[in-house]
């Protein structure tokens, strides 16, 4: 698209307009259709194309992006449009100001389609806890589009969105791009800015792309990444060379780099379909140059546990801030409440079951007596996990699993039952406790019922310029496999 | 008390949890969460002996150095917009129920 609008075949607003028809007529609401959008900006998206248009014709295009549209995950702040963070307590908040990565795509000239469908507050692998109803899979809409992220990831797929911004604290940009066969990164820890990024656990939230192709992917995270002042965990040191990284990769050539696959994230218990489609990969990786060799990191398997210890522990600080005082929901009780009254009212009515859930897990974890055994373990496991990432990546330059256990599964399934919900995310939460960047690029299809599986990839700290080489060029070995691009293969998506 | 700390969590201690929260949880909802709350916490107990005395805690995946910044002034939100989004507002501050209780 980018170089359509370089040549002048098309331009921002033909795009963005195609776009905006698109999810008129497949996007619905939280009843049927894939429902990936709970605000569509249908007049400030034209109008931003209507200027980019301009800017092109005088020849001042800002970024090879500039004209390209967006979603925006409903987690990070846009002014002039409501950010709800898929919950009640925050309903038709309009921010006074953006975040970050929205201020660098509105700069460089990207039109905002509009904000996605997310699990309330990012908890959950489904998008299922939405207070707004869930995001269908545009696969088959009776399955989860994964989560928290299911919003970003199903736009994409369904041909609503071209690119869009995620966010991955646990796997909620990858594990989405895996289940609905798009590509999703998580970039390196302070590597994007997380200024506006309404934070679930700031130790592990980390903003990045979900787009169609691994290239697309190195143009965005390149236009939002770099060091911002306003966060003062964002990373000083520049992470470069992604879309030569990309371009590279794709010519297909992996001559002298070493893949490790982890012993403990794939195998046993996984499905059959997504193992098989795993193996292929690797396979196709070795063709094309690389060393590939098995590499154990034998603390993955407490990842899980740690991760459900420390993140709740996070967000129940981070989420003290809905007190019904400054912003958001505000419930009063009969007679004359006090101030905790109708804290305790709002933010029973204003936040959902997993929200509750993680918040009392995590008050939990912190309390007096508790605190040792279960936070100060799990921060223990962490530091476990990084020299696991350390050593591996002495043996070998990047790591790869499957993203996700299983393809997509059926809306409801796993919904009451949370430690189900939680083992979607077995391989990717390493990468967030030791804060290192992963990749979901498409592995092609299950046999056993037709829906995509996700290939992950994760490199070293600053090194994401290799996920762009070997993501790329399991791409383009994917694509070269199949006959085409994965998404070819998605079924006509009707409201 | 570590090696007391159990992994069984009750009813009323979700209860005493959800209150210290701010969150008014009513009977049902504590008849649905507590026995999950439970099962989510045995099986993160298994945690406890991973590490020893010798691991140190990382609590932050990069090394946080504090950021200073000049002391200048730079234009920020006006009372309008930190206003604009709160549940009610009157002379240019925040209205909020009465914080003090009754003894008080």
């Amino acid at each position: 698209m980018a170089a359509a609008l370089a040549s002048g075949e098309t331009s921002s607003v033909a795009l963005t307009q195609a776009h905006l028809d698109r999810i008129a007529a497949v996007d619905g609401d939280a009843d049927s259709g894939v429902h990936a959008f709970l605000h569509v900006d249908a007049e400030g998206a034209l109008a931003q194309a209507r200027t980019s248009d301009e800017r092109r014709a005088a020849g001042n295009a800002r970024h090879a992006l500039d004209g390209v549209p967006i979603a925006v995950k409903d987690v990070l702040t846009t002014t002039g449009l409501p950010t709800t963070c898929g919950s009640k307590i925050l309903e038709g908040w309009i921010p006074p100001y953006d975040a970050t990565v929205v201020r660098r795509i509105k700069d460089a000239g990207l039109p905002i389609l509009g904000k996605t469908n997310m699990d309330e507050f990012a908890m959950g692998s489904s998008t299922e806890h939405s207070a707004y109803g869930p995001t269908r899979n545009p696969w088959d809409q009776t399955r989860i589009p994964g989560g928290s992220g299911g919003g970003s990831a199903a736009a994409v797929a369904a041909f609503e969105a071209p690119l869009a911004l995620g966010t991955d604290t646990g796997g909620s940009i990858r594990q989405p791009g895996a289940v609905t066969g798009t590509v999703g990164v998580k970039p390196t820890y302070g590597g994007v800015s997380r200024y506006g990024l309404v934070a679930m656990a700031n130790s592990l939230d980390q903003v990045g792309p979900v787009t169609r192709t691994v290239l697309d992917s190195a143009l965005l995270h390149d236009l939002i990444g770099g060091h911002d002042p306003l966060d003062s965990t964002s990373v000083d040191t520049p992470v470069g060379g992604l879309v030569a990284a990309a371009e590279q990769g794709a010519a297909g050539d992996l001559t002298g780099l070493r893949v490790g696959v982890i012993t403990e994230l794939s195998g046993e218990g996984w499905q059959p379909g997504v193992m098989a489609r795993f193996n292929e990969t690797v396979e196709l990786l070795t063709r094309a140059g690389a060393e590939v060799v098995e590499v154990s990191c034998p603390n993955f398997v407490h990842a899980l546990a740690a991760y459900y210890l420390l993140m709740p522990a996070e967000a129940s600080s981070n989420l003290a801030k809905f007190d019904a005082m400054r912003y958001g929901l505000r419930v009063t009780p009969e007679g004359s409440p006090s101030a905790e009254d109708v804290m305790k009212a709002t933010r029973d009515a204003g936040f959902g079951d997993e929200v509750k859930r993680r918040i009392i897990i995590g008050t939990y974890a912190l309390s007096s007596g508790y605190y040792d055994a279960y936070y100060g373990q799990a921060q223990k496991v962490r530091t476990l996990i990084s020299r696991d990432f350390a050593a591996a990546y002495e043996q070998v330059d990047v790591l790869v699993s499957p993203t996700s256990p299983t393809t997509a599964f059926p809306l409801g399934e796993k919904l009451d039952d949370p430690l189900a919900m939680y083992l979607n995310d077995l391989a990717t939460i390493p990468a967030n406790l030791a804060g290192v960047p992963g990749i979901s690029v498409p592995a092609g299809l299950a046999d056993e019922d037709g829906l995509p599986v996700g290939f992950q990839a994760l490199a070293p700290a600053l090194a994401d310029d290799r996920l762009y080489r070997v993501g790329a060029a399991a791409e383009a070995a994917v694509t070269a496999a199949l006959g085409g691009p994965i998404l070819n293969e998605l079924p006509e998506v009707l409201a | 008390m570590p090696e007391t700390a159990r992994a069984e969590i009750s009813r009323e201690e979700v209860a005493h949890l959800a209150d210290l929260a701010r969150i008014d949880l009513d009977d049902a909802e504590l008849d649905h969460l507590a026995p999950q709350l439970a099962v989510i916490l045995e099986s993160v107990a298994a945690i406890r002996g991973v590490a020893g005395d010798d691991v140190p805690p990382t609590s932050h995946p990069i090394p946080l150095t504090n950021v200073f910044r000049e002391d200048v002034v730079r234009p920020g939100l006006s009372a309008e917009e930190a206003l604009a989004g709160a549940p009610a507002a009157e002379d240019q501050r925040f209205s909020v129920p009465r914080i003090l209780g009754e003894e008080q």
